[in-house]
């Protein structure tokens, strides 16, 4: 009896308390409110402009993810946002500038004095960083640590995330498996430090972009004493404005701010908030409701509202002042087989670019809003070394079943032909793209049967399987590619060039075999006038386009929504989505 | 009865290592039976651009190349015994129990555990006091007043409740409550109960509230009828041909034989509930064991799925051996032994 008093009496209470927090309003919030804004709020408003610029330091930027970090160790990253945000702890010799629209895409020094400096024609290139830049620790940053961090970045065993551009393109010693392995080492064949404030790269090749590479969070500084191997991520040192406060992996984390920073060593950062909260693996509906009610700051993945919220806000004039509708490099894309007949005859690769219809494709992935324009270049406009051409117009970009059957015609199948398309079982937009194809196509007499694989094996054993693709007639394969950044390298040599194909499996190229586009490629990685390399990637475009090996669908687009309470924010151009060390709270 | 309970914990452990055997078969031994090598299952775990000797290198550091029952036996040894794991700078030491290491973040898995339990704990708690006061109190009023205004209005609710799913009632009740009133706290947000009491009632009443809303339906549901089947029972009319007060026979004898089924069903809601409450931790993004779970599934994560499971399975089973405890207590004509 007395047990089941107590009972009552706890459940009670807890009643009561409940009731009562809730009845006293609950939690303060860590920010100002949103009447500290002045700017007009307009669609677009934030996308080629600062929208509501401000000096006003303080408060607390509030960001939600819904997902999770592939890692914080900046050698183990690759995700678009996962660069952008890590510039608040870290800094890399170069970076992309902190401005709004084109701009965005050009390389700043960060920790180097100034642009790499080639010699050995592209070969070898040669940095010089600023003095006394220090860790959070007070330690001041040397040239070793970023030789440090570079190095162990390479030991994929630890580190399975980060890009493999270092890895593959430095001429590291034979067998050299990062200084975990490798202990003691000598390195100078890579990466020399003459002195304390000077590093030399040695690549195996002459890399024309290697001022990119320099950009890559992988060159923040890595003090040796501090690494702790797959543990760093649980306190990553920092050289940015700020570092980590509290970090409970998989849950949350916070940022504070580093008083060893000294912003008069940096051009890029604002650093006007006080702190950053970053709540992980969150409900992605209800973060989208957090960041209209105010109650969030900013979807931290930078990919856009969920359809669940996207008709509330283009349907609501209030809420679509606070959006922006983003370009991204990205592109929705099929790839052309060549190794099924008849699609190894250009004519009939030709008869799909033409029939396509490329608003059947637009509205799969969402409608101009949500998903992108229609595409008719494999580089998307943002990407430097874009040029806007289009080989097979038609009217409205519906498809031209004229000039389709025409091509048919040139290729020996007048009454069309039977293939297979391929694509991921879990992406319905995916589904929906192939089904538009198989709709538009049909009207040519082009046959198309809907194949889907798991996401997990698309590329290692189906799509990117060479063979398989082959053997089992997979003559279209649904695709897409993002940019690593936004130069023609970044964006084509993972997805153009035909050396990167493996007959084992797991490319990302599923289609494009043109030896022409192989030389092409390697001379534009070779040449390092910046101007006269873009030139090059356009060229690059029109080649593959001739070829139509890829059929484009959409230049990929995101409606993000812009926060009532912070100031600064912008669209920054390479990371497609606001700014993070820019952004201050009003 | 001592006899009775170290039968039952035995009984326990063999239930928890069939079922550790059978998650680790599902998702370790059908993909390989299905075709899967061990690349294309460190393909997973790997970057978006990761090359051939990375998969290979990440499918020898995860042993998918050892066999089957090798893997599952070392997973089982780290349980007993601990396991060590290259972090590259070193080894590091997980002692037992060791639940192995997550894939994807090379974090230890009991950890991770441990400290979403308090979440999940608070969020079941919490609403399983709302759900046994509010569903038993409906369905004594309901049984007593069969047919009335109140007893359909409470059933039509309590119908609307079992058959509406939280991520419906969930996200609605975040976008009118937290994000239109501001009563109350938004999604994503719990503070832990030792650090403010306050902050935690008022972090978890929303969650509460939702998911009591759905089991006390049910058991406002389950009460009614098990109270209208024991008021038509002999011994109530003799109770009451005693002159025993309205109050006694309903509550003592009425209510009491009614609770015996209530008994068995919130064992199991609970106990599947302490594995995690995965629908509400989801929706109101709590990190409890449910949403660790969901990421653990979505990600592949083998080994956060095989030690939430077993825990959720550890759950189910106690709560099971509480209840059929609790019997005795409940039923004098139970005798456990």
């Amino acid at each position: 009896m007395i047990g089941k008093t107590r009972v009552l009496v706890a459940g009670t209470a807890v009643m009561a308390l409940g009731l009562t927090a809730a009845c006293g309003g609950g939690k303060s919030s860590s920010t100002s409110s949103s009447s500290g804004s002045s700017a007009k709020p307009a669609f677009n408003a934030a996308l080629n402009t600062v929208y509501n610029p401000s000096t006003k330091k303080g408060g607390t930027v509030r960001m939600a993810n819904s997902g999770d970090w592939e890692s914080l160790d900046p050698g183990d990253m690759y995700y678009g946002y996962e660069w952008d945000f890590g510039r608040l702890y870290g800094r890399s010799l170069m970076t992309f500038k902190s401005e709004p629209g084109a701009a965005g895409n050009e390389l700043t020094p960060d920790l180097a004095t100034a642009a790499g400096v080639p010699s050995d024609a592209g070969k070898t290139w040669t940095y010089k960083i600023k003095p006394n830049i220090k860790f959070e620790d007070g330690a001041v940053v040397k040239t070793a640590d970023i030789k440090y961090a570079v190095a162990r970045s390479i030991d994929k065993q630890v580190f399975p995330d980060g890009p493999a551009y270092f890895d593959a393109m430095l001429n590291w010693p034979a067998g050299y498996k990062g200084p975990y392995k490798s202990k003691g080492a000598n390195i100078d064949s890579a990466i020399q430090t003459p002195d304390d404030t000077t590093i030399v790269f040695h690549l195996k090749k002459a890399f024309g972009g290697f001022d990119y590479l320099a950009a890559l969070p992988q060159t923040y500084p890595v003090p040796q004493a501090k690494d702790t191997g797959a543990n760093y991520k649980q306190h990553v040192v920092s050289t940015g404005p700020y570092m980590f406060d509290q970090n409970n992996l998989g849950k949350n984390f916070s940022l504070k701010r580093n008083p060893n920073w000294d912003a008069s060593t940096d051009t890029v950062r604002k650093a006007l908030p006080d702190a950053f909260q970053v709540q992980l693996n969150g409900n992605a509906d209800d973060i989208d409701n957090r960041l209209i009610a105010g109650s969030l700051d900013v979807d931290v993945v930078g990919t856009g509202v969920q359809p669940a919220a996207l008709g509330r806000v283009v349907g609501d004039p209030t809420l679509k002042a606070q959006a922006d509708n983003a370009q991204q490099a990205r592109l929705w894309y099929t790839s052309i087989n060549g190794n099924v007949a008849p699609l190894n005859n250009v004519d009939c690769r030709k008869a799909v670019e033409l029939a396509a219809d490329k608003t059947g494709y637009q509205s799969a992935y969402g409608g101009a809003l949500a998903g992108g324009d229609p595409a008719t270049t494999v580089m998307p406009p943002t990407v430097v070394g874009y040029q806007k051409f289009d080989l097979y117009p038609s009217p409205d970009n519906k498809g031209d079943t004229t000039a389709a059957k025409q091509a048919l015609q040139a290729c020996n199948q007048p009454n069309g032909f039977s293939t297979n398309i391929s694509y991921r079982a879990e992406r319905p937009k995916e589904k929906a793209a192939a089904e538009a194809l198989q709709e538009s196509l049909g009207k040519v007499g082009i046959k198309l049967t809907l194949k889907a694989f798991p996401q997990s094996a698309y590329f290692s054993q189906y799509a990117g399987n060479p063979p398989y693709a082959k053997t089992n007639g997979l003559g279209l394969m649904i695709n897409g590619w993002g940019a690593d950044w936004n130069d023609g390298f970044g964006f084509l040599s993972q997805i153009v060039d035909s050396r990167v194909i493996r007959e084992t499996g797991g490319s990302s190229n599923t289609s494009v075999r043109d030896p022409q586009v192989d030389s092409m490629l390697d001379a534009a990685v070779a040449t390092t006038d910046a101007n006269a390399r873009n030139q090059q990637w356009a060229a690059i475009d029109k080649k593959v386009m001739e070829d139509a090996y890829i059929l484009p669908g959409v230049y990929s687009k995101a409606l993000l929504f812009r926060s009532k309470n912070l100031t600064n924010m912008y669209v920054q151009q390479n990371y497609a989505m606001y700014d993070y060390a820019s952004l201050g709270v009003a | 009865m001592i006899t009775y309970i170290i039968r039952r914990l035995f009984a326990a452990l063999v239930l928890l290592f069939i079922v550790s055997a059978a998650v680790f078969a599902i998702f370790y031994l059908i993909p390989r039976l299905a075709g899967a090598t061990p690349e294309t299952l460190a393909t997973r775990y790997v970057g978006r651009a990761a090359t051939p000797e990375t998969v290979h290198l990440i499918a020898s550091k995860l042993g998918f190349y050892d066999p089957i029952w090798v893997q599952y036996g070392r997973w089982v040894k780290a349980i007993f015994f601990g396991s060590s794991y290259d972090i590259g700078t070193g080894v590091e030491h997980c002692p037992a129990p060791c639940f192995g290491y997550s894939f994807l973040t090379e974090q230890p898995v009991w950890p991770d555990l441990v400290s979403r339990f308090p979440v999940t704990l608070s969020l079941a708690i919490g609403a399983a006091v709302l759900w046994v006061f509010f569903g038993v109190s409906t369905g004594v009023i309901s049984a007593l007043r069969p047919g009335s205004v109140l007893d359909r209005s409470a059933m039509g609710i309590s119908l609307a409740g079992v058959s509406l799913p939280i991520f419906f009632t969930g996200l609605l009740s975040l976008l009118i409550f937290s994000y239109k009133l501001g009563w109350t706290a938004p999604g994503g947000s719990y503070t832990p109960f030792t650090e403010n009491p306050g902050e935690w009632a008022y972090d978890m009443l929303l969650p509460w509230i939702v998911l009591a809303f759905q089991f006390s339906a049910a058991y406002a549901r389950l009460t009614r009828a098990g109270m209208l089947e024991t008021l038509g029972e002999d011994y109530i009319r003799t109770a009451r041909a005693k002159g025993l007060p309205e109050r006694t026979v309903n509550l003592q004898h009425g209510l009491r034989a009614a609770l015996t089924p209530l008994l068995t069903i919130f064992g199991l809601d609970f106990g599947l509930l302490l594995g995690g409450a995965i629908l509400t931790e989801q929706v109101f993004s709590l990190p409890g064991l449910g949403k660790y779970a969901v990421d653990a599934i979505t990600n592949n994560d083998l080994p956060k799925i095989l030690g939430v499971t077993m825990v959720a399975a550890f759950f189910v089973v106690i709560a099971n051996l509480v209840v059929d405890l609790l019997y005795a207590v409940v039923d004098p004509r139970v005798r456990i032994g």
